[in-house]
């Protein structure tokens, strides 16, 4: 079983259980947050005035319980880190939104999941928030084309973690960030003390004992360590649909999961040179060249727009590869041969890099398609596994001619297509984010 | 009337203990996470209401409008995404647990010093203004400071310390409304 499930990943109609499943989870979000008193304006409110922390109580606990059980999970090997939705950042449009979501907060008094927990318990301040809010989201949406460009680009960063901004593995920070929220809960209930003059000796007991537990289940989040790149390669599975002969002799095609192994043997994962050209003139595809082979021979020659990544820091660029690539991007690692690039194609999807794909038969199976009659190529008999089978007038890089063949003499190539999109879910304008 | 109640009015219960409502929250939490893949929200849902009610008024303006076109262009349906039954989730939840509890019955929250009418306009108001910078910054303080917090993603912890910042700094200016 591979969490977050595949099925549950978005509400389709053809699944309508999948809105149970989501509605069950609101039901659990909305019960909680009403019997923690967030239907009461003046609990909210009081936060901000030192004399109930409550707010601050409920909110960081909710966050360090489900960080250890998350990263905990992903350690265990029971979810995947890659499919589970982390906010992009935008630092422009994030922090002025904050800003501005404060004020909202102390002047309504609610924020907007509080006010669902006040409206339905009776509070009239609650659905006023509520319609309130309604007007706010409309007038964003009718102003946001005043400022597009700022709201989709200042401070953009993509999918950046905490623990890549301060080079700490997450296994560290989670429980630095759940010791000092304990330290901070102590703080608060001083707070309360002083400020709320709060009885601080009727609290309950046990609250030293959650403490101490949530302390050690982040420690073993430590212990626990990351799922080796192996353990998550032996674990990946891949979507495909397969032609089967019905019994009346038609062939229909029926969905079929395959493992990362089973993908290379039955060549799914291959391209071919006629698609991976055909793939920089369509429309729905915007293919990546990772080229990993060795400056040298990178030099020599290389695919039109081939990036250079040698395999040995192809690990380094995975972040960048994960931060939100547009839907359609396919990756197509590229090798002399076929070694190269079918090692590069495990690190990345090991990695939970999507729409990944190996140039089949390399760079000198692309020239042997397009590059035959080049008169600066010669080929060069002898040559060894992963060596380059071609003589170079000169290290000309992409500037031989079949390096971009030209698509108005290749309309009509035949090949076998093997590039299945899988699409990211699309969250622009979403989700809570 | 304490103790005995009705099938509507059931004796009034205190709420949870905070640390225990917050842990409650981030087992809910992870396992949103764990499932789905998705964390908590409400504040999309929101804005794809309000995509959806245009779309049935105007649905020229939808296609007009960048931000709206991305939910409700075309044949699409603004309202199916998986934030829409967690926002008609949590109403139904805070419903039960009100009931449940006790806890059902009009009233207004608010300071000793502001009437009824002030607060619902400020209760509006604020209403206005805090879903306009949700909406800016792609989340609440359910689908950024809570779900991208307990996911480590840097700019949801910017958003919560800014919503907290200006919270605080505002909030001496307007303690007649709470104090």
């Amino acid at each position: 079983m591979n969490f977050p499930l595949d099925a549950l990943t978005a509400v389709s109609a053809a699944n309508p259980w999948t809105y149970v499943v989501f509605g069950c989870i609101g039901f659990a979000f909305g019960f909680t947050l009403e019997s923690a008193g967030f239907g009461d304006s003046r609990k909210l409110a009081a936060q901000f005035y030192f004399r109930e922390l409550t707010v601050f109580k409920v909110m960081f606990t909710a966050i360090a319980v489900a960080m250890t059980l998350l990263f905990g999970a992903v350690g265990l090997g029971l979810v995947d880190f890659g499919h589970v939705w982390v906010n992009p950042t935008y630092l422009g449009s994030g922090v002025l939104g904050g800003l501005i979501m404060g004020v909202g907060f102390i002047v309504g008094g609610f924020c907007p999941t509080t006010s669902l927990a006040s409206a339905s318990t009776g509070k009239i301040d609650g659905m006023m928030f509520m319609a309130g809010g309604f007007v706010g989201a409309f007038v964003f949406g009718e102003t946001e084309s005043l400022f597009d460009h700022w709201y989709n680009n200042a401070g953009y960063h993509g999918r950046l973690t905490l623990d890549q901004v301060f080079g700490l593995p997450a296994q560290i920070l989670v429980p630095i960030i759940v010791v000092a929220a304990v330290l901070l809960f102590w703080g608060a209930e001083q707070i309360e003390r002083l400020v709320g003059r709060r009885d601080m000796s009727r609290e309950p007991r046990w609250r030293g004992v959650g403490a101490a537990a949530l302390v050690a289940a982040a420690l073993g989040v430590l212990v626990i360590g990351n799922p080796s790149l192996e353990d998550r390669y032996a674990k990946l599975s891949f979507k495909r649909t397969e032609a089967v002969k019905q019994p009346d002799g038609k062939t229909a095609s029926v969905p079929r999961a395959y493992g990362a192994d089973e993908m290379l043997a039955k060549r799914l994962a291959f391209v071919s040179p006629a698609e991976a050209f055909k793939a920089r003139y369509q429309q729905a595809i915007k293919p990546v060249y990772l080229d990993v082979r060795t400056e040298a021979d990178f030099n020599l020659y290389h695919l039109a727009d081939a990036v250079h990544v040698p395999l040995a820091r192809l690990d380094k660029i995975v972040p960048d590869l994960l931060s939100e690539p547009p839907a359609n991007t396919v990756f197509i690692t590229i090798g002399n041969d076929e070694e190269l690039a079918t090692r590069a194609w495990k690190l990345l999807v090991a990695s939970g890099v999507q729409n990944v794909y190996i140039l089949a038969g390399g760079v000198n199976g692309w020239i042997a398609a397009f590059g035959a009659d080049d008169p600066g190529l010669k080929p060069l008999p002898g040559a060894g596994p992963e060596q380059l089978r071609y003589a170079f007038s000169a290290a000309l890089g992409d500037r031989y001619k079949s390096c971009a063949p030209d698509p108005r003499h290749h309309e009509k190539l035949a090949f076998e297509p093997r590039i299945v999109l899988q699409l990211r879910r699309d969250k622009s304008g979403g989700g809570c984010g | 009337m304490a103790g005995q109640g009705s099938f509507f009015r059931r004796p009034e219960k205190a709420y949870w203990h905070p640390y225990l409502a917050g842990a409650i929250l981030g087992v809910v939490l992870f396992l949103a996470f764990a499932l789905t893949g998705n964390g908590l929200g409400s504040s999309g849902a929101t804005s794809r209401i309000d995509a959806a009610l245009v779309d049935i008024v105007a649905p020229a303006h939808v296609d007009r409008t960048p931000y709206l076109l991305k939910m409700a262009g075309g044949d699409r349906n603004p309202l199916d995404d998986w934030i829409v039954p967690v926002f008609f989730g949590a109403l139904l939840g805070g419903f039960v647990s009100g009931w449940f509890n006790g806890r059902l019955r009009f009233q207004t929250t608010k300071g000793p010093q502001v009437s009824d009418r002030t607060r619902w306009t400020l209760a509006f108001l604020g209403g206005v203004i805090f879903l306009y910078g949700a909406r800016m910054a792609r989340g609440c303080t359910s689908g950024q400071a809570l779900s991208g917090g307990a996911t480590l993603a840097a700019g949801s912890w910017v958003i919560m310390l800014s919503i907290f910042a200006s919270a605080y700094l505002l909030a001496y200016f307007v303690r007649k409304l709470w104090l």
